[in-house]
């Protein structure tokens, strides 16, 4: 029986609400604003962070990337045509990391150098990323034809390649792939594999592979390219030597990968006169990301907040204006026999159910707008059950709270007051 | 025949400032169950506050108020809005009709505090609507209704909880004469039926209805005509 007299409560509130549908209508518009900026904006930060996080694991989590960098004195100093610059990783900081570190498990050299590549009369320019097995170990792509290299191949100087799907695509167009023979440089190598690539950048690092890329064992490289490159630039040639351009380490454990980071930094120090290295930690990009997302959440919140509670200011207004318009309706019910208690949960209950009519709406105008933001901008947003569940929560409790003042100031109307009040 | 209402010695007094207004200054009277009064009297005579006190919407200051021999007079706001519910029925001059509903959830409202189900509550206001005329006025709200009618829908709902006393404020103060002694006459037959009816006038005729007849001045009873 009590149930069903709030239920009845619940109706009557609907149709006291429905007396006056435009303003019902336009008390709500502040809780459906405020909820539906909360609903769109978790969704928009969700599916930004999500799309983060995503980028950060496609580095590996356990991984941390050592990269070459020229310095900045190098970049002045070979202002002056003939001078070659020499800087970045060598051979032995590859094996000395290798070595030293017992808690790398794998670990993976990389020389970059870019290369005119052809095929009948396809021209691509591709990266050559000369590199050993362990490299597709610690950058696994999906291989979609053939095989990459094994141990035989790195220890030899077999002229094989591994093509990625664009690159194959470009090259060979619809030609036999594995097996097929594509010159790179001057030379001529064999493709033996292709895999699917990712692009894209992950806070500021790099994803270790691009689209052109073509890996090909790292003695072969050397053999075949050599370690110094001249590049034409507006001033005239100028010739590097950098032996490994990328060093990518996996760490056995996550919880030892910052102070591995840390050890091979100072190694590095120790041996490089100059800085031309640089030590990225994907997983310090992780925790930045969900730190930044705590942030964003944390002002987000506090700017709907805001929304909401203006617009739970808005419903008390109104509230406080229709108990003073039905002073005389309370003193009725009171005559008659309602006690105080019922008088409050008729009041409380009809702002509760205005509150959640206007979070029902805003939710509903919280998941359209992202969809439709997904939908012209590609961005990616993520509605999960608890930005639907929370907005709810949150509405019903603007409700109660902002409900509650009017509802005690009905329940202290004096009935023979309010009966003679016209 | 037992008293269904026992003044004893009631006082209310009204602090205005530093004046004190005695509305009601010891007033001792028994009421009979089954009677119809009439209070009489000239304004300020002390008339509303006696009905406040009757309708247990107000507690006196001194004194003692027996409701069925139960004291009434020391009660708090729950317990009296209690005794309201299931004791007493009001009607007012005013009608006092709550204007969003319709006939039928008007006469219903007492029972929904009773926390009578939905389907009982409407058989009861179909059965109380049919005795005071309005079965086809059942979804019309009070602004699509005479003043009569108005009046009618108080009656019923006045008696849906099925009240000891019917308390009725100048029930016909708003009314033609027509369609005031239309109301008299329900009134009278109300009373006929047995229920007890408390009415304030200052209509004499109005109060020719009535079997007994209380004056009333400066908050004193003045004298008691019993028929």
């Amino acid at each position: 029986m009590h149930q069903s007299r709030f239920i009845r409560n619940i109706w009557l509130g609907i149709e006291n609400l429905l007396l006056h549908k435009l303003r019902s209508f336009l008390t709500m518009l502040g809780v459906v604003f405020g909820v539906g900026s909360v609903v769109a904006m978790l969704a928009v930060g969700e599916g930004a962070s999500k799309d983060a996080l995503r980028q950060i694991q496609k580095l590996g989590s356990n991984n941390i990337i050592v990269n070459s960098v020229k310095s900045v004195e190098e970049e002045s100093s070979t202002t002056e045509h003939s001078r070659m610059s020499i800087y970045g990783l060598t051979y032995l900081d590859y094996e000395r990391i290798s070595e030293s570190f017992p808690n790398v498990q794998q670990i993976a050299p990389a020389k970059l150098i870019r290369k005119e590549s052809r095929l009948g009369s396809n021209v691509l320019e591709l990266r050559i990323v000369g590199t050993t097995d362990e490299w597709f170990e610690l950058v696994p792509r999906q291989i979609l034809a053939g095989r990459v290299f094994n141990a035989e191949d790195v220890r030899g100087t077999s002229a094989v390649a591994v093509l990625t799907e664009y690159g194959a695509r470009k090259l060979l167009a619809t030609k036999n792939t594995i097996g097929q023979t594509v010159r790179i440089g001057g030379d001529t190598f064999e493709v033996i594999g292709i895999i699917k690539s990712e692009t894209g950048q992950a806070g500021n690092i790099q994803i270790p592979d691009q689209q052109i890329d073509a890996y090909i064992p790292l003695v072969t490289v050397r053999k075949y390219f050599g370690d110094v490159f001249s590049k034409r630039t507006s001033g005239g040639r100028t010739r590097e030597l950098v032996e490994l351009h990328q060093i990518i380490a996996q760490v056995d454990k996550t919880d030892n990968v910052e102070a591995t980071a840390a050890g091979i930094e100072r190694m590095l120090q120790n041996f490089h006169k100059k800085k031309d290295y640089e030590v990225s930690v994907p997983l310090a990009l992780l925790k930045q990301a969900e730190a930044t997302k705590r942030r964003f959440n944390i002002v987000l919140g506090s700017i709907a907040s805001i929304s909401l509670l203006v617009g739970g200011i808005g419903i008390m207004n109104i509230m406080l204006a229709s108990v003073t318009e039905r002073t005389r309706e309370i003193g009725i019910r009171r005559a008659i026999g309602a006690k105080r208690k019922q008088i409050i949960i008729q009041f409380l209950i009809e702002t509760v159910v205005l509150s959640t009519l206007g979070g029902i709406v805003g939710l509903v105008m919280g998941i359209v707008i992202p969809t439709i933001i997904t939908y012209f901008t590609k961005m990616p947003t993520v509605i999960t059950l608890q930005s639907i569940l929370l907005p709810l929560f949150i509405s019903v409790g603007i409700g109660i709270i902002f409900g509650l003042y009017p509802a005690i100031n009905a329940a202290k109307v004096d009935p023979i007051i309010a009966l003679r009040h016209e | 025949m037992m008293d269904i209402v026992k003044f004893d010695n009631i006082r209310k007094i009204y602090e205005m400032g530093a004046e004190q207004v005695k509305a009601l200054n010891g007033i001792s009277l028994s009421i009979q169950k089954g009677s119809f009064w009439a209070i009489m009297g000239p304004s300020g005579s002390g008339k509303s506050t006696m009905m406040n006190i009757l309708g247990c919407l107000d507690r006196p200051t001194s004194g003692r108020y027996f409701l069925e021999d139960k004291d009434v007079s020391t009660l708090n706001d729950d317990a009296l809005s209690e005794i309201r519910l299931k004791y007493i029925g009001f009607i007012f001059q005013s009608f006092n009709l709550i204007p969003q509903l319709t006939v039928q959830k008007n006469i219903e409202l007492p029972l929904y505090y009773l926390g009578w189900d939905a389907i009982k509550s409407s058989r009861r206001a179909e059965e109380l609507a049919h005795k005071v005329g309005l079965e086809d006025r059942r979804a019309h709200r009070p602004s699509e209704l005479s003043g009569g009618q108005m009046q009618r829908v108080a009656v019923g709902r006045a008696l849906a909880a099925d009240p000891h006393i019917i308390l009725a404020d100048e029930p016909t103060g708003n009314l033609d004469s027509t369609t005031g002694n239309q109301i008299m006459e329900l009134l009278a037959e109300l009373n006929n039926e047995g229920t007890t009816i408390i009415m304030v006038t200052h209509e004499s005729y109005i109060a020719s209805f009535t079997q007994n007849r209380l004056h009333m001045k400066d908050g004193k009873i003045e004298n008691i005509e019993e028929g």
